[in-house]
């Protein structure tokens, strides 16, 4: 009984690390498309930014710097896609797709060029990533029973992004619903025209909204290569990005519930490990596959309003065109 | 994707994608100059690896071959505004068509009905996959970009699932099917030039390329000779007058889809029953969304569309031998072109109309002051 607890237990604390990147990406995405800017480019800003981390932790010896690097480079793809799709007035979808392959690409012959090592960085040292922070007295108090490991395994020892997504979370949450830029930035994607005829710029206020979804990619991208790995591989993404998108639209583009989906989708992919090659009574093999295609299943169900209705932004990927 | 600016058609149609290509090798040859190495060098590296070395061209054209099947897939859905993302999905599943009526036929078929059959299939699965994201956006409403995404991703798992399961052949430990008999060959070309005595070398280019070029007959025929090709014109231009004049748009939109997913998942032909000969794992790589850089870049048009491929075959061929050619620069230079290409021709596309626009006309009409448009002051 104590052991299948702990076994729950560590699924919870896997479940935390692994969605992560999803509820930075998510909120990224939240930011994003409130906007009215459609964002399928959270992969490529995320693979950028992890392989940036990753390289500049490797070169300086200090993860800081690597995050730094993340940001910055996760910034300028959320600024180039807004040159294409909100200066430019081109296809949101087209331009954020170029990104990602531009991502894809770019990775690996970077990393060739500068590592040798083909496409990946050098292995991280343990001080040149963001360690798990042991909360006080977690020895202590997890030798309580059945609360205990509660605190030791699922609260304590998380690194330092982890917390990020989290208070990402509220700050998104706070941004959107309390303040005055929230409003705006509500209601420049679903009725530009109302912002811009009280004199309020619908350009800047795209464009501050992607440059914030750049910031949570980036901070994404450096938990992949340089907490929650050590080191960039080739396509480590491997899709997180497409399913933070899931995500965000799962919660139906609220932080909140992009929150629970991007936990739903971490604990899938969590339970989803733990099975792999378990025989379970009655079924047989643990069916992991079908596990791991679950968030997509379910995005799609949920779209197609046969549970619920997610309704998107109601200007969602149209350019802003100004009347004279 | 046209140009909102008053950009005469063949500028439009020629000048256009050219820069476009400009743009993105420009850019692509700053990276490989940042790196160290001499991009004119690269450049001539991909040339002679697409074209001059013995059975280079074949390569090109066998490439060539999957993007005319994923480039028409995209560009018979833009005609309808629809953007069809799932490719890569259209076209694995149609691995799996192709696969299945192969396992269970190939041994008691002859290859005049057995290919057939195949070729059937693999559009007849690639295009459910293309129907159920066109029923979803007909129908319910949701964003077909969003389910054609998902829809890649569970094409993927089904794969996995399937070839590491049920289609494995027995007794073997990687995720594929056993090799299908002879009679489920499409033959290669080399093949057929030596049977009549035209001397050629090996190269993975088969029947399937004869039969992407028939499927670009094809699409011209459905959408602009057709009453099909009408409505799914009508519909692309405005849904309302459509709806309006009486054209089914619903039914439209999923026949639309249909048969945008069925060409997705004919590429299935080139690579399993022209190179393959078994259905592998992951054998898409990635053409599905190459396929959406060369509808942009041939303007929705099947001529525009074969030059396209050609153009993305011999980046593909070429950029394999950058592997061989230089220690720091490697194929995946490939992507990063294509991915800026996608980005100028698609992205940024009005970037090149508005500059090209006013210097044609200062060029053609001199001395006349050129107007400016609307949405330039927007």
């Amino acid at each position: 009984m104590d052991d299948l607890w702990l076994q729950f237990l560590l699924t919870i604390d896997a479940t935390f690390r692994l969605a992560t990147p999803l509820v930075l990406c998510a909120m990224a995405g939240i930011f994003s498309e409130k906007s009215g800017i459609i964002d399928i480019s959270l992969e490529g800003k995320m693979l950028m930014s992890a392989f940036a981390a990753a390289a500049v932790a490797a070169l300086t010896s200090s993860a800081m710097a690597g995050l730094w690097a993340a940001i910055g480079i996760s910034v300028a793809l959320g600024l180039l896609h807004g040159l294409a799709s909100i200066t430019l007035r081109g296809n949101q979808v087209i331009s954020g797709l170029a990104i990602n392959i531009m991502a894809s690409g770019l990775t690996v012959t970077i990393g060739i060029a500068m590592f040798q090592k083909g496409g990946q960085t050098p292995s991280l040292a343990r001080y040149e990533r963001f360690r798990p922070i042991e909360l006080p007295f977690a020895d202590q108090l997890g030798q309580i029973p059945f609360l205990g490991p509660i605190y030791r395994e699922v609260i304590s020892g998380h690194n330092i992004l982890v917390w990020v997504a989290l208070i990402a979370v509220l700050f998104t949450a706070f941004i959107l619903a309390r303040t005055r830029f929230g409003l705006r930035l509500r209601a420049v994607g679903e009725k530009p025209e109302a912002l811009d005829s009280a004199g309020i710029s619908v350009v800047k206020t795209r464009f501050l909204a992607l440059i914030i979804a750049g910031v949570l990619c980036g901070i994404a991208g450096a938990y992949l290569s340089t907490a929650h790995g050590s080191g960039f591989v080739r396509e480590m993404t491997a899709g997180k990005g497409y399913i933070a998108l899931a995500a965000m639209i799962f919660g139906k583009w609220q932080p909140r519930g992009a929150l629970y989906a991007c936990l739903l989708f971490g604990f899938l992919e969590a339970l989803a490990s733990r099975l792999q090659g378990i025989e379970i009574p009655f079924i047989g093999a643990a069916p992991v596959d079908l596990i791991l295609a679950l968030p997509y299943l379910l995005t799609v169900i949920l779209l197609a309003g046969f549970v619920g209705r997610a309704v998107p932004p109601r200007a969602i990927g149209q350019p802003y065109i100004k009347e004279r | 994707m046209s140009a909102p600016q008053d950009l005469p058609r063949w500028a439009d149609i020629g000048l256009i994608p050219l820069l476009n290509v400009f743009a993105a090798l420009l850019v692509s040859g700053i990276v490989v100059a940042i790196i160290g190495e001499n991009p004119f060098d690269a450049m001539m590296v991909m040339l002679k690896g697409a074209f001059i070395y013995k059975g280079s061209l074949g390569y090109t054209l066998y490439y060539a071959t999957n993007f005319i099947f994923t480039g028409l897939a995209v560009a018979v859905a833009f005609h309808a505004l629809l953007f069809n993302i799932g490719g890569e999905g259209q076209a694995y599943l149609g691995g799996l068509g192709a696969g299945i009526v192969c396992l269970l036929f190939d041994s008691m078929l002859p290859a005049l009905i057995m290919v057939p059959l195949a070729i059937l299939a693999s559009a007849g699965f690639g295009a459910i996959w293309g129907a159920i994201p066109g029923y979803l956006q007909a129908k319910r409403g949701s964003h077909i970009v969003i389910t054609t995404i998902m829809f890649n991703f569970l094409a993927a798992s089904i794969m996995v699932w399937l070839l590491a399961g049920s289609l494995k052949a027995p007794g073997q430990m990687s995720p594929e099917t056993r090799s299908f008999t002879r009679s489920a060959e499409l033959p290669f070309i080399h093949d057929i030039a030596n049977s009549i005595g035209l001397e050629m070398a090996r190269s993975p280019l088969n029947l399937s390329f004869v039969i992407a070029l028939l499927a670009c007959v094809g699409v011209w025929v459905l959408i602009w000779r057709s009453r099909l090709g009408y409505a799914i014109r009508t519909t692309g231009h405005s849904a309302g007058a459509a709806e309006y004049a009486g054209i089914p748009v619903s039914r439209v939109i999923i026949i639309t889809m249909a048969i945008s997913g069925g060409l997705a998942g004919m590429m299935a032909i080139n690579e399993i029953l022209g190179v393959q000969h078994r259905t592998i794992l992951g054998f898409t790589s990635g053409y599905g969304f190459t396929g959406i850089a060369v509808a942009l870049m041939g303007r929705n048009h099947p001529i525009g569309i074969v030059l396209a491929s050609l153009l993305f075959g011999a980046l593909y061929q070429g950029g394999a031998e950058l592997d061989f050619e230089f220690s720091t620069i490697n194929r995946e230079m490939v992507l990063l072109i294509q991915g800026l290409i996608i980005l100028f021709s698609g992205g940024l596309a009005y970037m090149f109309n508005r500059p090209l626009a006013r210097l044609l006309g200062l060029w053609l009409n001199p001395g006349k002051n050129i107007p400016t448009t609307g949405a330039e002051n927007g």
